[in-house]
């Protein structure tokens, strides 16, 4: 009796780890290549160049360990603070008004009208050919000299641009490239809009039948429904604009002028690394990099409890 | 579950539901429709339109102006327009024939392709459908790569390639994308993948498919859509790729359109924007004509990107 009960439990059970182990290896097998990739070319890399921000090295002679010498020396080099700002204040600023830009369009097109999807790839374009080198340069004619821009300010009785247009001014080449990031908000909005769409008609009959307008019914049902959208958004155009680098590049010429005014993080550490060799100094600033871009991540998922609402979700 | 998720996806959901009922509408209610909020809706969103795409078209007909024409000028239709500028791009850089540029990008777009499609399905099928230890480490690994700034990971992948004398040559750019390094296009085709109903991965291995079996015949046949969506965003993107190019390829000839363009840029003196402009336009054109014919690829492709994320 008891021999054939444990008979009985063991070969299922045995061929269920028999499975398992084939499942497991049919798993690994699937998974080498990305898992070689991310092996090689993600997680191997970013061990050498932790090593590498402790050492000074420029490629011909071997590395030269010098502790925290590179960190210590970013916070007194005056090119690191000013990309450090002007950073920051592309990413606070930008950020921003990119996915206002995107909620207030896709709210206008969340509508049943004719034309819908028509609009919505319309405004999309520009999201996808906004980072290219063609479009950093259309921007750069467009702000450049007694370009449309600068016309355009003078008729409305703006202040005039100095030499060299909007490009030339330090003072003005960071709103023209906040300009060219919100131009983009194509991408955010798709998404904004995926999400309205999946909010229930009944909270807004709901909501009308108890008296809430238009703007109660928006900070009451379409806010709390979207905040998960929201906050996707917020964290991917957060991160993504901490790499700002083709448009920069191209509008000042690889330079980060006039003045140091489109000295971005990503820019400066490729001059570092690739124009002057500093491969460690390089690697340090690409570690603190890392390190803002984290600890801004987990601060957003952080507050993301307080006002993020998984409407009756059962993931 | 996946087999109630495929079919709400087809039932038409309360916002689409009015606009899917329109043609079965009277001619009357449906005229109606085209009340004063309509005309509201389009003349709004088509003033918003013409701010968002001016840009683009002061590009397109700039490049049909002599260059003393272009800056200052808000006009968009050109005085002593013509095709000279794209004349003036065709013929090249330095020695350098256009063409070479144009088939350096499109033997890395499509290479780009080959390799995502192979690399991202076969480890998409990994995360969704098979049970392994480590799967939801690896998961997390995978996402976070997606949230990772790529700099941390240049400066010793340049050191290596460098020294491997692959400089010069489209394999660091290609590698990773064979490697499935783009977690975005995982990401994207797992979401895909658990969308299709399980019953025919187990129809599959009553059968008697084996892993290999089922992900061939049954599942890639059915993820043609996410398939298309991550070829022409991998196409795009290699296409107008420029940092990665910027690192490693150091001989004109090698160029993709990208570097192509600055160097245009750099040499041209800066009185010929008109060639500049058609050059920008060139560079542009096979983007926007992918747009033109798959954009409800591309726009769904972004949508589902952020829902049950």
């Amino acid at each position: 009796m008891t021999a054939t009960a444990t008979l009985r439990t063991t070969t299922p059970r045995r061929a269920r780890s028999v499975r398992a182990r084939r499942e497991a290896r049919a798993g690994y097998a699937f998974l080498s290549p990305w898992l070689l990739g991310f092996v090689a070319l993600t997680a191997g890399p970013m061990i050498a160049s932790l090593y590498l921000s402790f050492t000074n090295y420029n490629l011909f002679a071997a590395p030269k360990f010098t502790g925290l010498d590179n960190y210590v020396r970013l916070f007194s080099d005056p090119n690191f603070l000013q990309a450090v700002k002007v950073t920051g204040l592309y990413v606070l600023v930008g950020t921003p008004l990119k996915l206002i830009a995107a909620l207030a369009v896709a709210m206008l097109l969340n509508q049943p009208r004719r034309g819908q999807g028509f609009y919505r790839s319309a405004f999309y374009l520009p999201s996808l050919i906004g980072g290219s080198v063609s479009i950093a340069i259309v921007w750069k004619a467009m702000f450049i000299d007694k370009g449309i821009v600068a016309q355009i300010g003078s008729f409305f009785g703006g202040p005039p641009a100095g030499e060299g247009g909007w490009v030339g001014d330090p003072g003005r080449t960071l709103p023209m490239l906040i300009l060219l990031t919100v131009w983009q908000f194509g991408a955010p909005m798709v998404i904004f809009l995926a999400g309205l769409k999946q909010v229930p008609a009944e909270l807004y009959e709901a909501a009308s039948v108890d008296g809430a307008g238009a703007v109660r019914r928006f900070f009451s049902v379409t806010l709390p429904m979207l905040s998960p959208v929201l906050f996707f958004n917020l964290l991917l155009e957060t991160i993504h604009a901490f790499q700002i680098f083709n448009s920069a590049y191209i509008i000042s010429n690889g330079s980060g002028g006039p003045a140091g005014s489109t000295l971005f993080y990503t820019l400066y550490l490729y001059l570092r690394g690739f124009r002057d060799f500093q491969m460690g100094y390089a690697s340090a600033m690409a570690w603190v990099l890392v390190i803002v871009v984290g600890i801004v991540t987990v601060m957003l998922f952080r507050t993301s409890r307080a006002w993020v609402h998984y409407a009756g979700d059962e993931r | 579950m996946s087999a109630t998720q495929t079919q709400t996806r087809s039932v038409p959901t309360t916002a689409g539901e009015d606009r899917q009922t329109t043609p079965l509408l009277p001619p009357r209610t449906r005229r109606r429709r085209w009340g004063w909020k309509s005309v509201v809706f389009h003349v709004f969103a088509l003033a918003v339109l013409v701010v968002i795409l001016y840009p683009a078209v002061w590009m397109l007909m700039s490049s049909f102006k002599p260059g003393n024409e272009i800056i200052g000028s808000v006009d968009l239709i050109p005085r002593n327009g013509g095709f000279q500028n794209y004349v003036t791009a065709l013929k090249g850089i330095g020695g350098i024939s256009f063409w070479t540029f144009v088939a350096n990008s499109l033997i890395l777009a499509v290479a780009s392709v080959v390799g995502v499609v192979l690399s991202c399905s076969v480890t998409a099928y990994a995360f969704a459908r098979i049970s392994f230890p480590g799967r939801r480490l690896f998961f997390a690994c995978m996402i976070a790569t997606m949230l990772l700034p790529f700099h941390v990971v240049i400066i010793p992948q340049y050191i290596v390639f460098n020294q491997l004398g692959l400089i010069n040559t489209y394999w660091p750019l290609l590698l990773g994308k064979f490697l499935a390094a783009d977690a975005f296009f995982v990401f994207l085709m797992i979401q895909f993948m658990r969308g299709l109903p399980r019953e025919l991965d187990e129809a599959a291995r009553i059968d008697g498919a084996g892993h290999v079996r089922t992900f061939v015949s049954v599942i890639l046949p059915l993820m043609k859509p996410a398939l298309v969506t991550s070829s022409i965003f991998a196409f795009i993107w290699s296409w107008n790729d420029f940092f990665g190019p910027l690192l490693y390829l150091k001989d004109p000839g090698t160029y993709t359109m990208p570097l192509a363009l600055r160097l245009y840029v750099d040499q041209t003196s800066t009185s010929d924007y008109g060639a500049q402009m058609a050059m920008a336009i060139l560079a542009l054109l096979p983007v926007v004509v992918f747009f033109m014919a798959f954009q409800r690829y591309l726009v769904a492709g972004v949508a589902t990107q952020g829902l049950k994320g």
